[in-house]
């Protein structure tokens, strides 16, 4: 009887001590689940791993936050919205200097910011985005060009399309146009931004890119691909319509019957022209 | 009659050795604690680097990489193999920690150690008694979920809520709203439970006794024979229930070190003892007639 009294109580001991240390665990299970949103405009240091594997490998030491020599990175305090203790930063504040040594990823003991980056020019933080024209007085036909000067990657990463202003008729755009492709996601564009609230801003690859599907041929990079057109130009260009089916391009769409020996229009291109004159 | 008892806990030895004397221990803890909190933030205030980082990694001097084995295995369970140098920082920090006692983390460096004590110490000074009652075994509880939740995230998940590191890095790195765990602690331990937080819940204190079970530095209850049963030592001890094999198991041939991993080599023991029973010893020096048998092995 006395022994299972004993045995009773580890029983219980440990049920109630199980399912208390369940409960803690579960909601720390969810948070973790939540903190793993990464707010759009904090940004992680170059060469941190993507967003779910760096919350594992990043123990929280700060020390890529030390070897910053521009005091660029911070760890999100408590309270942040950046999952606790993890280096970021903000671009509009303090924008990532790009030094060529690398320092933050140098002093990763973990590799959390990925050693195998080793020009900082290959760095992917994020990707600048001219996110609203409406503002951007560039789009307004002034004179800026603050982000393609600043971009530490100049004419690359950001260059300049020159574009008719139709308001004046005869004034040049000088819009600021970002690629990806050299694009590290410093964020100094966004710093330099003369706004009051940035134009161009650095967004997390994710919101910032969009992307093709995989069967997408692009017909002039193929040609480019092959040294020369894919199609032989010998090849005769014919409709290709449902038998016994004909075109009419004069409004009366797909027209049946067998008799394909009017084309529907005439290999003159003049003839379009003046016939449609002639109608009037 | 209890409750002024406990709250006059050390007054015997303050009266033998003097207040110095019955503080010592706790007084260079105390310099242990803040000094090496001081050491970090020797560079972020005043520009000298001596050691960068914080508990969970750091470089000293430009040379000596240290890591918390702790956060290290989380990552491990988070499917994250570390590089060499986070490695090699956990392996020096293992092996000190198996020579000086595993939760002599807890007492000398932890900083949220202040906070608790403080909060037992003023338990006692107010007879507060009763409250919830936590399982000891929850902090081995919470180890593994700590692990388990890593291995299920993907994500050291444990070091978003971690008090230890968020009060220790947050003095270094900026507290935000860390004050607010300091506070939750400190009425936890004060008013919910006695000792709640280092003596029931805390995972990393549990990791910690891990290493630290079969640790070379251990208190020593030397001079067993002249207890005279004052039960200071059962009052100021966080562990108490660590003393009694040691101090009070003579008959069954029991030796007087405190052989508990769950012991923090914290000293009080040492210093509220007014009959000078305890001391910092080996865990070899464990035979039980010992005032005899160490000057025999001392001799031999």
């Amino acid at each position: 009887m006395k022994f299972s009294g004993k045995r009773r109580k580890f029983l219980t001991e440990t049920a109630r001590t199980a399912a208390g240390v369940g409960v803690a665990a579960l909601m720390l299970g969810l948070y973790a689940r939540q903190s793993r949103a990464l707010p759009a405009d904090a940004i992680r240091p170059p060469g941190a791993l993507d967003e779910d594997s760096f919350l594992g490998a990043c123990i929280r030491c700060g020390l890529c936050v030390r070897d910053c020599p521009y005091d660029t990175l911070s760890l999100a305090a408590a309270g942040d919205d950046v999952a606790l203790g993890t280096p970021y930063f903000t671009a509009r504040n303090i924008p990532c200097e790009m030094c060529q040594d690398i320092p933050c990823i140098k002093a990763c003991p973990t590799g959390a910011l990925d050693h195998a980056l080793e020009n900082i020019d290959d760095a992917r933080m994020g990707l600048a985005v001219v996110i609203d024209q409406e503002a951007c007085i560039a789009f307004q036909g002034l004179r800026c060009e603050v982000c393609f000067n600043i971009c530490p990657v100049r004419g690359k990463a950001i260059d300049l399309d020159y574009r008719h202003n139709a308001r004046s008729g005869k004034h040049a755009l000088f819009i600021p146009i970002v690629h990806s492709d050299a694009c590290t996601g410093c964020g100094k564009c966004e710093q330099a931004c003369i706004l009051e609230q940035a134009a161009i801003k650095v967004m997390p690859l994710s919101l910032a890119k969009g992307q093709m599907q995989g069967h997408y041929r692009l017909g002039w990079e193929e040609k480019e691909k092959a040294g020369g057109s894919l199609i032989g130009t010998e090849d005769k260009h014919e409709y290709n319509l449902p038998a016994g089916s004909r075109y009419d391009y004069e409004g009366e769409g797909l027209i049946p019957g067998d008799d394909t020996s009017k084309v529907p229009f005439s290999d003159n291109p003049l003839d379009a022209l003046n016939g449609r004159r002639d109608d009037k | 009659m209890a409750a002024v008892k406990t709250a006059q806990a050390g007054t015997d030895a303050i009266a033998a050795k003097g207040w110095l004397g019955a503080h010592k221990w706790l007084i260079l803890r105390r310099i242990s604690q803040v000094g090496i909190l001081a050491l970090f933030l020797l560079g972020p205030l005043a520009g000298i680097w001596i050691i960068k980082g914080n508990l969970a990694a750091s470089l000293t001097l430009d040379v000596l990489p240290l890591t918390d084995p702790y956060v290290l295995i989380q990552s491990v369970f988070a499917g994250q193999w570390p590089l060499q140098a986070a490695i090699t920082g956990a392996v020096i920090v293992t092996l000190l920690y198996i020579l000086i006692g595993g939760r002599t983390y807890c007492s000398w460096l932890c900083p949220i150690n202040i906070v608790t004590d403080t909060a037992a110490w003023l338990r006692n000074k107010l007879g507060l008694k009763g409250g919830a009652t936590f399982s000891k075994k929850s902090r081995f509880w919470l180890l593994a979920a700590s692990l388990l939740l890593a291995m299920m995230t993907g994500t050291i998940a444990w070091e978003l809520v971690n008090p230890v590191s968020m009060v220790f890095r947050g003095l270094i790195f900026g507290m935000g709203m860390a004050w607010g765990i300091v506070l939750v602690i400190f009425l936890l331990d004060l008013l919910v439970s006695k000792r709640a937080w280092c003596g029931s819940l805390c995972p990393v204190g549990a990791f910690y006794s891990l290493l630290g079970y079969a640790s070379i530095l251990r208190v020593s209850a030397v001079h067993r024979e002249n207890c005279n049963d004052c039960m200071d030592c059962f009052v100021v001890c966080p562990e108490h229930q660590v003393i009694n094999p040691a101090l009070k198991e003579i008959p069954t041939g029991t030796g007087p070190v405190i052989l508990s991993s769950q012991c923090t080599n914290c000293g009080r023991c040492i210093d509220v003892c007014a009959e000078n029973v305890f001391q910092f010893d080996l865990r070899f020096n464990n035979t039980q007639t010992t005032s005899v048998a160490n000057k025999h092995e001392v001799l031999s």
